[in-house]
């Protein structure tokens, strides 16, 4: 099957998912953040790879981290950033998502940032630039639904290669809410692809997706077993309505569980690093002495994520 | 008026006829002669049929006709020569007024013929029973939610008790209401992979053994329709060992596709119930094969504007009518099944469900009559569509067989 993402020479033009990107492509998008990084320890923190371009931030749902750290991206990048909350405007008068995407084309966008409560959104709009003949027009994917969310699944692999260098020794956890996630998706995706040997999920049946061993996954209930000699643990956020409910019986139940406290996290390697998509609910996955200890890396994961955006739009516009 | 359709290939499957160069004879609407003239036969119109299949009109077990002349013009494009046609129109085919309307308006344009299902309940919510006698009477040839499940289990007991009083068939399209509600995708690699919200094959399954327990004890006649899960289908086929007076019918896409087909998000691959595993897909092919099941188009036409959205946003269902037959030649030939017992799927068996003495080439038979070209191929393409819904996942593809002539009464529609 033609897979979206990849032009006719094979290079990135959108980035909808990590799921079926060669290797050589993510590498190729954590080499280009690497460089990146200088930048943003210079005094004048920009670069003029799209300058004269415009970003448009397409947020269909709300989003105030993700939107600030795609513009920042942008902005270092020299572009034209247009912010629209899509909640605000359009939808809300009944215009299709379709009819919004024509609209913004006749406004001489060069890449759109699209995050979007249905999964496939961003899928469906990069066919339709296809169709109306504005294949010019880029897509990144800044979430949708709980399929992808492949900034964050990148920001994660190039965190994981900035401490442990190598990927092909690892022993990855992803613990917590994985079927509603976007981010575990793209991580799973991207740790396969990338060479990790182990990747495991830990959770509750209620919160693991079906056939996850078919994504090359070692499903776990036991979060003990699952943390046992780990190189990286990434804690997913667990959201306020999942906590009440048929899902779990209560956030005090899934922290006594699945919650990574000191004692939990001595089970991994004694050098493994603790991960976080943010924002963090304290004592409901994560235990504040963790959080805020030696092993997490969660805010260079933020600082970590400017790079790799800006190396994701200047690769997809630049091809 | 006499008709003649000329040396064809005749194939009527109920009555165990396939035989070469053979004519067919229609006097007054009704079959007269196959092979031999009857006396005095003078034909005032006669239809070349040479290197093509006559059989029965195709039967389908359920169209929607959003637009009915449309709708009705695609069913004999397609060879289609009566449809059931549920009863989640809109308003919702629950009073006998709107059967009367829905069968005259059908009378009027001519062409298929048309057997609502009329509404089981009111509105079609579940819970107040539908006059069903008054229905009966307008011209409803069964009883339907389409769709919609029964959530209150004590409605659809009682329900199926009045039915049975007067012996009226039910269709129902067993889906628990709970597991399918928030479900978009098959609850299965593909959901999870996409991200979709799943419906489990329990949806099904749960739905089914409710519907068979009641069968059991109320003695209601009941059709189920489009079963998408090979589990589904195992519980039916133990029910009818049973000797309950139960039938169902399989989508003819569901014969076809699987999950995987939905790729990046295709939301022509939206489905009611959804697309499953190629085990379920080998499990409901392997009933029609031998002949527990028949093939139903579950023509749903859909406004372009409603397939552009996400996948979960787009509103489920294929067109149909125009592809039955070339999809059900297509099954057959994968499934190694004979040209003879492909058509009886979409003609005598929807009959016999039906308790129609059509879908037969019988002598003194109306004459509703497909002639299609078995070894013609064609596109299909949003032009090459009769019907209003141009949703399809196969346009683009090629279509193999293709029909040339449809008679309804004696009368060529098409």
């Amino acid at each position: 099957m033609h897979n979206p993402q990849l032009n006719s020479h094979g290079e990135l033009t959108h980035l909808l998912s990590t799921e079926g990107l060669p290797q050589a492509i993510l590498t190729q998008i954590l080499d280009t953040a690497e460089s990146f990084m200088e930048v943003s320890s210079r005094e004048v923190k920009k670069v003029p790879l799209l300058r004269g371009k415009s970003v448009f931030n397409l947020f269909f749902e709300n989003s105030t981290r993700t939107r600030t750290t795609f513009e920042i991206a942008a902005k270092r990048l020299s572009a034209d950033v247009i912010n629209l909350d899509i909640n605000k405007s359009s939808a809300s008068k009944g215009e299709t998502l379709l009819d919004t995407i024509d609209n913004l084309c006749a406004m001489d966008a060069n890449l759109f940032v699209v995050r979007h409560a249905s999964s496939g959104a961003p899928y469906l709009i990069a066919e339709h630039l296809q169709r109306i003949g504005r294949g010019d027009i880029h897509v990144v994917n800044a979430g949708d639904g709980r399929h992808a969310h492949p900034t964050q699944g990148l920001l994660d692999m190039y965190t994981i290669r900035h401490y442990k260098k190598d990927f092909t020794q690892l022993r990855v956890a992803i613990v917590g809410d994985i079927l509603h996630s976007r981010v575990a998706r793209s991580d799973i995706h991207a740790l396969t692809t990338l060479g990790v040997p182990e990747v495991r999920a830990i959770g509750p049946e209620t919160l693991l997706p079906k056939h996850l061993d078919k994504l090359g996954v070692h499903v776990f209930h036991d979060m003990a077993a699952g943390l046992k000699d780990v190189d990286v643990v990434i804690m997913l956020r667990l959201q306020n309505e999942r906590m009440n409910g048929a899902l779990l019986p209560s956030a005090g139940e899934y922290f006594r569980h699945y919650g990574l406290t000191p004692q939990m996290l001595a089970l991994a390697k004694p050098d493994a690093i603790v991960m976080h998509p943010g924002p963090m609910n304290r004592g409901v996955e994560i235990h504040s002495a963790v959080a805020d200890g030696p092993q997490a890396v969660i805010l260079s994961q933020v600082t970590f994520g400017i790079a790799v955006r800006m190396a994701v739009m200047s690769i997809v516009a630049g091809n | 008026m006499n008709i003649l359709i000329e040396q064809g290939r005749v194939i009527d499957p109920k009555n165990a006829v396939d035989r070469e160069n053979t004519s067919i004879f229609i006097v007054d609407g009704k079959i007269a002669g196959l092979g031999a003239a009857p006396a005095g036969f003078v034909a005032e119109q006669t239809l070349d049929a040479r290197g093509c299949v006559v059989c029965p009109g195709l039967i389908d077990l359920g169209a929607r006709l959003n637009s009915i002349e449309a709708e009705l013009a695609a069913a004999v494009a397609g060879g289609v020569t009566t449809v059931v046609v549920p009863p989640d129109a809109d308003p919702p085919l629950d009073e006998p007024e709107l059967a009367d309307r829905l069968v005259h308006r059908g009378e009027e344009i001519g062409k298929a013929r048309v057997l609502p299902l009329g509404a089981l309940t009111l509105g079609l919510k579940g819970e107040r029973l539908s006059e069903l006698a008054g229905l009966r009477k307008a011209g409803c040839i069964g009883f339907s939610q389409a769709k919609v499940p029964v959530v209150d289990t004590e409605a659809l007991l009682r329900a199926m008790e009045y039915a049975a009083t007067f012996d009226f068939p039910v269709f129902l399209h067993p889906q628990d209401y709970w597991l399918s509600r928030n479900g978009i995708a098959h609850g299965g690699e593909m959901a999870s992979r996409l991200g979709l919200a799943g419906i489990p094959v329990a949806a099904e399954t749960i739905a089914i053994a409710t519907i068979v327990q009641l069968v059991r004890d109320t003695g209601c006649r009941v059709h189920l329709t489009r079963l998408s899960s090979a589990a589904g289908v195992h519980l039916v086929e133990q029910a009818m060992n049973e000797g309950l007076p139960i039938s169902f019918d399989v989508g003819i896409h569901h014969l076809l596709l699987t999950e995987n087909d939905i790729g990046f998000f295709n939301p022509h691959a939206r489905f009611c119930p959804p697309l499953r595993t190629q085990h379920d897909r080998d499990g409901l092919s392997q009933a029609v094969v031998r002949g527990l099941a028949a093939i139903c188009s579950d023509h749903t036409p859909v406004a372009a504007d409603d397939k552009l959205l996400p996948f979960g946003e787009a509103k489920p269902g294929a067109t149909g009518l125009e592809v039955l037959l070339p999809l059900t030649l297509n099954w057959a030939e994968s499934a190694g099944v004979s040209l003879s017992d492909a058509l009886a799927r979409i003609t005598c068996a929807p009959a016999a469900i039906l308790g129609l003495a059509s879908g037969s080439l019988a002598i003194g038979a109306a004459a509703d009559i497909c002639i299609f070209d078995p070894e013609e191929s064609w596109p299909l393409t949003v032009d090459a569509i009769h019907s209003r819904g141009k949703n399809s996942p196969w346009l683009g593809y090629m279509m193999n067989g293709r029909v040339k002539r449809t008679l309804v009464g004696g009368k060529v529609v098409f």
